[in-house]
């Protein structure tokens, strides 16, 4: 996979002076996410142009997932082919910015689609802020096999979604989740990987034992989970590409759970229950070595590390109810950053390092929410019978998590919602689906 | 035909067994089909059913093998604890099986709360019967968490059904 997608910039003349996305900070082609986003932007993005006929049904294809990557977001607005006046017949043709602004497209993507002899795709794009009649950042192309074309349209995405908003992209990424059938007494439970956006679905074990809250390592090619393989939960890793797996920590321990890598992907901070009694313990991946980190008569749960690796935050009920505390990454009594009225559970700290994502339950309902680390500035992003386990996008910009509809019936569904709370939206998933986590920009 | 099923369902329970006595409970088999007794040694097991003082069926209806928990609670009420009393009697009585005590939780909670929760509860059951005088090695405890609800309507009524911790027999000798 490392090896798929060359990428190298195209020499646009036009580009000079603009490569920087702050180059256009004070035009009309910036979006800021923080501030919120009333009215989305407008953008044209005419179907790429086939430079052979091979390409003709991919270069469409190609077209569509980069409108609905960037129309998902909420911050963009397609404007339809059929509104469009000018026609791009040739990739290197001169822009008709008249046409362009007459149907208020303030963004322009244009791009080409060329298959090789030997079944490589090439893809070319360009950016254009159209009111500034002005190319934005250098033309780029991508260069792949063909099973891979749904990356190269998420990377052109990813390119326009970044110049124009500022923030890091997200598109090409994969998320790992639990796909559920079965009636609700009796829930059949396997690990499933999919793109984020839904495609691509791909089961990674079968449905004879329970599996939870999968976690992708930081490099995307283990996830570790709790499994009950062994007839008791344990803690597991699994291969992505060999599908291997293998079940780790302390034997001794009843149960073990709740496991996350660390940033550098060599440790695993996990809970253990030894006699009811569940605490957090550091496991060394190399050598197979656990080490305690905390020890009270409480239940400590679902850590998270920060990205620096130097801290943890955690779940603990020392307080009465579930609250929220960080301890250094060494163990410890930590100290408590939730306040609020309710429980806190599952926090999850961001890859910006700057806010921590947590379930809430107050008042008989469920919340996703994002407070600073510090505890400061809660904010509550959803509300329902029961949302729990958030998991970032690789730029920490939009939450995916779990929710539950209530009764006999009930069953769980994937959502995202962006940190500002707006564009709650259901992800796409073949059947109902659990516990997602969103893995690392693929390269 | 009936009595077919039975045969069939022993064999099954003591192969399972067969591995060890909690050790190695087999991918897809009793881990996960044995929640409530479901798939382990069904109340079809014993050598004669309800009226048989030392079958699984009579354990299951006559004595109950499950006690209750009040919201976000592994304390044992009074009535769990008479349950409890009734099972280490039966199992004191009964020393060839083995129990495997199970902590199940509601669904008002996050995944992995809800697992810690289920395993306070299992374990406050298995406590409380050493302290009745069942040795330690016959029993384990295993947390399912919010993942096997007995009952599955959304409200307190199925709720209260479902904070449970469930002694689940099998048959293996004491190490």
């Amino acid at each position: 996979m490392r090896q798929f997608l060359t990428a190298i910039w195209i020499a646009a003349v036009a580009a000079l002076g603009l490569a920087a996305p702050s180059a256009a900070q004070d035009g009309p082609l910036r979006i800021t996410i923080t501030d919120g986003v009333i009215e989305p932007l407008p953008f044209a993005v005419p179907t790429f142009v086939a430079r052979n006929a091979a390409a003709q049904d991919i270069a469409q294809d190609i077209t569509r997932v980069i409108a609905a990557d960037l129309s998902n977001t909420g911050l963009f607005r397609e404007i339809p082919q059929d509104a469009h006046i000018a026609r791009v017949s040739s990739f290197d043709s001169t822009v008709q910015w008249s046409d362009w602004k007459a149907i208020n497209a303030q963004a322009l993507i244009t791009g080409s689609v060329l298959v090789e002899g030997d079944g490589r795709i090439v893809v070319q794009f360009r950016l254009f802020d159209v009111f500034s009649e002005a190319q934005l950042g250098d033309g780029l192309q991508f260069v792949g096999t063909s099973d891979g074309w749904r990356r190269m349209a998420h990377k052109v995405a990813d390119a326009a979604y970044s110049r124009i908003t500022g923030e890091g992209p997200y598109f090409d990424s994969r998320v790992v989740f639990v796909s559920e059938t079965g009636p609700k007494n009796a829930r059949q439970k396997r690990l499933a990987i999919m793109d984020y956006d839904g495609a691509n679905v791909q089961y990674l074990t079968s449905s004879d034992s329970i599996v939870l809250a999968p976690r992708f390592s930081p490099d995307g090619r283990r996830i570790i989970y709790t499994g009950y393989e062994s007839g008791f939960p344990r803690v597991t890793v699994l291969d992505v590409a060999t599908l291997q797996r293998r079940t780790l920590g302390d034997l001794n321990t009843n149960m073990s759970f709740a496991p996350r890598f660390s940033p550098d992907g060599s440790r695993a901070v996990y809970s253990a229950e030894v006699a009811g009694n569940t605490d957090l313990y550091l496991l060394d991946l190399n050598t197979g070595a656990s080490t305690r980190l905390t020890s009270a008569p409480s239940i400590e749960t679902a850590p998270s590390f920060s990205p620096d690796g130097s801290r943890i935050v955690f779940e603990s009920d020392r307080s009465g109810a579930p609250q929220l505390y960080i301890m250094s990454a060494g163990g410890g009594e930590g100290n408590r950053i939730s306040f609020g009225e309710g429980r806190y559970g599952t926090p999850v700290w961001s890859p910006r390092g700057d806010q921590i994502a947590f379930t809430k339950q107050n008042a008989g309902r469920f919340h996703i929410g994002v407070m600073r680390i510090d505890g400061s500035e809660e904010r509550l992003l959803t509300g329902a019978f029961l949302d729990e386990g958030p998991t970032w996008a690789p730029n920490g910009r939009v939450v995916m998590f779990t929710r539950e509809s209530p009764g006999a019936q009930g069953a769980p569904a994937l959502y995202t919602v962006d940190v500002t709370g707006r564009n709650l939206q259901r992800a796409a998933t073949p059947a109902a689906a659990s516990d997602p986590n969103w893995g690392p920009l693929l390269d | 035909m009936k009595f077919q099923a039975i045969i069939i369902a022993s064999a099954l329970a003591l192969s399972g067994c067969a591995g060890g006595l909690f050790g190695d409970r087999g991918a897809g088999g009793m881990g996960d089909q044995g929640f409530d007794g479901s798939g382990g040694l069904g109340s079809t097991i014993g050598t004669g059913g309800l009226n048989d003082p030392s079958s699984v069926a009579f354990f299951q209806q006559n004595v109950g093998d499950r006690v209750l928990f009040a919201v976000d609670q592994s304390t044992l009420s009074p009535e769990a604890r008479s349950v409890l009393d009734a099972q280490a009697q039966w199992l004191i009585a009964n020393p060839g099986y083995t129990a495997l005590i199970e902590g199940h939780a509601d669904e008002q909670g996050t995944r992995e709360y809800n697992l810690a929760l289920g395993g306070r509860r299992a374990n406050a059951a298995r406590d409380y019967l050493v302290s009745r005088g069942v040795p330690a090695t016959r029993m384990r405890t295993i947390s399912y968490g919010k993942e096997r609800p007995i009952q599955v309507c959304s409200t307190e009524a199925c709720y209260s059904q479902n904070r449970r911790a469930v002694t689940v027999l099998a048959l293996g000798a004491t190490s």
